[in-house]
């Protein structure tokens, strides 16, 4: 009975899979971002404006469950001082109960304050998606033809994914039944659940006095979902660094000690 | 022991002749690393040491990471991010071992195509080869249920189509599946199942490893030539061979470091780019992706799988032939394990007397074609099926049957091939000059 679902899904995804092709695959945006490429990295004060706008926008209906909020002051990411992430942690609101009991508190039956050692709280109630990965979950620069160039040389275009759907609305709107679906350029297929009043310019206000524009907002929050969902990048480039260095210095090494060994053996090469 | 001529650990009196009587242990090493290896093997010899480290730092990153996974369709994908953030070096931990199983699967597939166009396979290495394929299946077995741990979106589904296979068997089909799964779907108790043979199918791999090596060391390595090393007295296999160790344990160092380079320039600045980002979203059983994809090294034979739907008529014919037993589904499973079969049966399908494709004119070009064959069969194992890919597919997959069911044993009637030299020292003696005696040691 199951292969028979099986082999339907099997043929269901390869017609739901065409029709989204049909509908175009959503316009991504190529950012540039401090963190691309082997050296980038990761720019403290961009991810805390792109922590502003997660916090005073973005959470209120999607949650960021696998970040421990104490990793605001991590070194490599926010870098925020520990009392200030102290301060943020009992500032912040569990918008869904419902979806986080390890929050509430059996004698109220409500959700305590939270600690900088808890995870920043899920949310389910308007079932947006976690986006805890979500920049590692979306590609932006696929093929061409499958031969994957373009992510090759571009990358894997999570955050411009990000970054196109914040940019990517054009207003028009569409009922599907009881559901309103939003226009937007940047998603797979052209219409989305988030309304496209749900981000807007000057919706925060840097304290660093950047102006808060779309685009600004888009690419602030799109570097730190980056951050979300990668927290440990600088350590991983530092270390890869580290090594194709020290592989390098070892190859110089093994490459002589070879050329010397088989120099007992092997003449130089004969002309054909 | 069998094999090609040489010198023996002779135990030093005092312990090691007190060990030796006892245990010859260090013998059983020394012979290993002095194996007399023929002088003019070139670089594609070097896998092997590449496919050894694989195995190794797969088992070794493998074995760290399993003290941190959660095997639960609750928690596993959360496990996997707690290894990101909170576990020491757990990201590179992470990292080399899924970016780990693509060198490993590269590294093979040279090898393997080393061995096609060397003759590698043929007598008296048949052995060799047989358990070399046994290992490549269960590598993609190991691969495909360790691609199912992290509890992704294609872990999940990537493991309902390929589970869904077993289901096309006639009669015990639907049995079989069911207790592959341990349910009727993929959930908890398949998730438990495959988490436990991912941890011990690397060690039965090893094992065989070890008969490989032990097999070839019987036989001797092949080498560019084909032409046996002389075996008439020690003077001429020195004359053909030089010991394992130190030639060849720097020379496959010093590859291993340059191809290690790169693998690490992937896992620290590229660590997801062999990966699809479906996999950072939970699994769902009821959000199908849209396109279902199997990881790159898997590629060539899910095309295989896919290309033998029923509008080929093939598989009409053998759908009516058979009274609908064989259909589609089961049709795209046989093709699928007999691409791999095919290969196996490579030493037994190949007539030709000349071993190496060095001195076979025509079967250079054949076999030029099987490659880029198994390239486009990639690609189309990636593509989302059309019309166009499933053409492509279709003649992609009848070549790499032809090639190993027809051209293979058609070559050996039909070929002139050229004068293979006599020796593997005559041949070394006609590309390198012979060496000045350099400066006293």
């Amino acid at each position: 009975m199951f292969g028979k679902i099986a082999i339907s899904a099997a043929f269901a995804l390869t017609v739901v899979a065409g029709s989204a092709l049909a509908a175009g695959e959503g316009e991504t945006t190529d950012v540039a971002f401090s963190f691309e490429g082997p050296f980038g990295q990761f720019d403290e004060h961009q991810l805390q404006r792109g922590l502003q706008v997660y916090t005073e926008v973005c959470s209120t209906c999607h949650g960021l469950k696998f970040v421990r909020i104490g990793a605001l002051a991590d070194e490599g990411g926010p870098h925020l001082p520990e009392d200030q992430v102290k301060a943020y942690a009992k500032a912040f609101p569990v918008n869904d109960e419902a979806s986080n009991p390890q929050f509430i508190d059996p004698a109220t039956g409500t959700a305590r304050t939270l600690l900088p050692s808890d995870h920043f709280p899920a949310n389910a109630s308007q079932a947006a998606p976690d986006l805890s990965v979500m920049a590692k979950a979306r590609k932006g620069f696929e093929g061409p033809y499958g031969l994957g160039t373009n992510q090759l040389f571009k990358g894997m275009g999570g955050p411009e994914h990000i970054y196109s759907i914040i940019n990517g609305f054009t207003g028009e709107t569409k009922d599907v039944g009881a559901v309103t679906l939003y226009e937007n350029k940047a998603f797979p297929g052209g219409w989305m659940a988030m309304p496209n009043t749900a981000i807007a310019a000057d919706q925060v206000t840097y304290a660093d006095g950047t102006e808060a524009s779309l685009e600004n907002e888009g690419k602030d929050v799109a570097a730190f979902l980056m951050w979300a969902a990668e927290p440990k990048m600088m350590v991983r480039k530092e270390s890869g660094f580290k090594a194709v260095l020290l592989l390098g210095l070892l190859s110089v090494l093994l490459y002589l000690t070879n050329k010397r060994l088989w120099s007992k053996v092997k003449g130089p090469k004969l002309a054909a | 022991m069998a094999g090609i001529p040489h010198d023996h650990y002779e135990p030093k009196p005092g312990f090691q002749t007190w060990l030796h009587g006892r245990l010859p242990i260090v013998s059983l090493f020394y012979d290993v690393l002095m194996l007399p290896t023929p002088k003019n093997l070139n670089w594609m010899w070097i896998w092997g040491i590449v496919l050894t480290f694989c195995l190794a730092l797969q088992i070794v990153t493998g074995i760290v990471l399993a003290m941190h996974y959660t095997p639960n369709v609750d928690l596993a994908f959360g496990s996997v991010e707690h290894i990101m953030r909170d576990v020491n070096g757990g990201v590179m931990l992470r990292y080399l071992h899924a970016n780990g199983a693509s060198l490993f699967f590269f590294a093979v597939y040279c090898h393997i195509f080393r061995g096609l166009y060397y003759g590698s396979y043929k007598a008296p290495r048949e052995v060799t080869w047989v358990i070399g394929m046994i290992i490549y299946f269960l590598m993609i077995a190991t691969a495909f249920m360790g691609y199912v741990l992290p509890w992704g979106q294609m872990s999940f589904w990537g493991a309902t189509v390929i589970t869904g296979l077993f289901g096309a068997i006639p009669g015990v089909g639907t049995a079989l599946q069911e207790w592959l799964l341990g349910g009727f779907a993929i959930g908890n108790a398949t998730l438990n199942r495959f988490f436990s043979l991912h941890y011990l199918l690397p060690f039965v791999i090893a094992a065989l490893v070890a008969v490989h090596i032990w097999a070839f060391h019987t036989t001797g390595n092949n080498n560019p030539t084909g032409v046996e090393v002389r075996r008439g007295s020690k003077a001429e296999v020195e004359a053909d061979t030089v010991p394992f160790w130190p030639y060849y344990v720097i020379k496959d160092l010093f590859a291993l470091c340059l191809i290690l380079m790169i693998f690490f320039a992937v896992v620290g600045f590229m660590p997801n780019y062999l990966g699809d980002p479906d996999n950072y979203i939970q699994a769902n059983p009821l959000a199908t992706p849209a396109h279902i994809v199997p990881e790159w090294y898997l590629l060539p034979f899910y095309a295989i799988l896919r290309t033998f739907d029923n509008t080929v008529w093939v598989v009409q014919l053998a759908h009516f032939v058979t009274f609908g037993i064989v259909d589609s589904k089961l049709f795209g499973v046989i093709a699928m394990a007999g691409a791999i079969l095919a290969m196996a049966l490579a030493p037994w399908l190949d007539t030709s007397s000349v071993r190496s494709g060095r001195y076979r004119p025509m079967f250079k070009a054949w076999f030029a074609v099987l490659v880029i064959d198994f390239v486009v069969l990639m690609w189309c194992g990636s593509q989302v099926p059309s019309a166009f890919t499933g053409w492509v597919g279709l003649i992609a997959s009848t070549y790499w049957f032809g090639y190993f069911l027809v051209i293979l044993p058609l070559l050996g009637v039909l070929e002139k091939p050229l004068l293979a030299p006599a020796s593997i020292e005559e041949d070394f003696k006609s590309h390198y000059a012979v060496p000045s005696p350099g400066p006293a040691e």
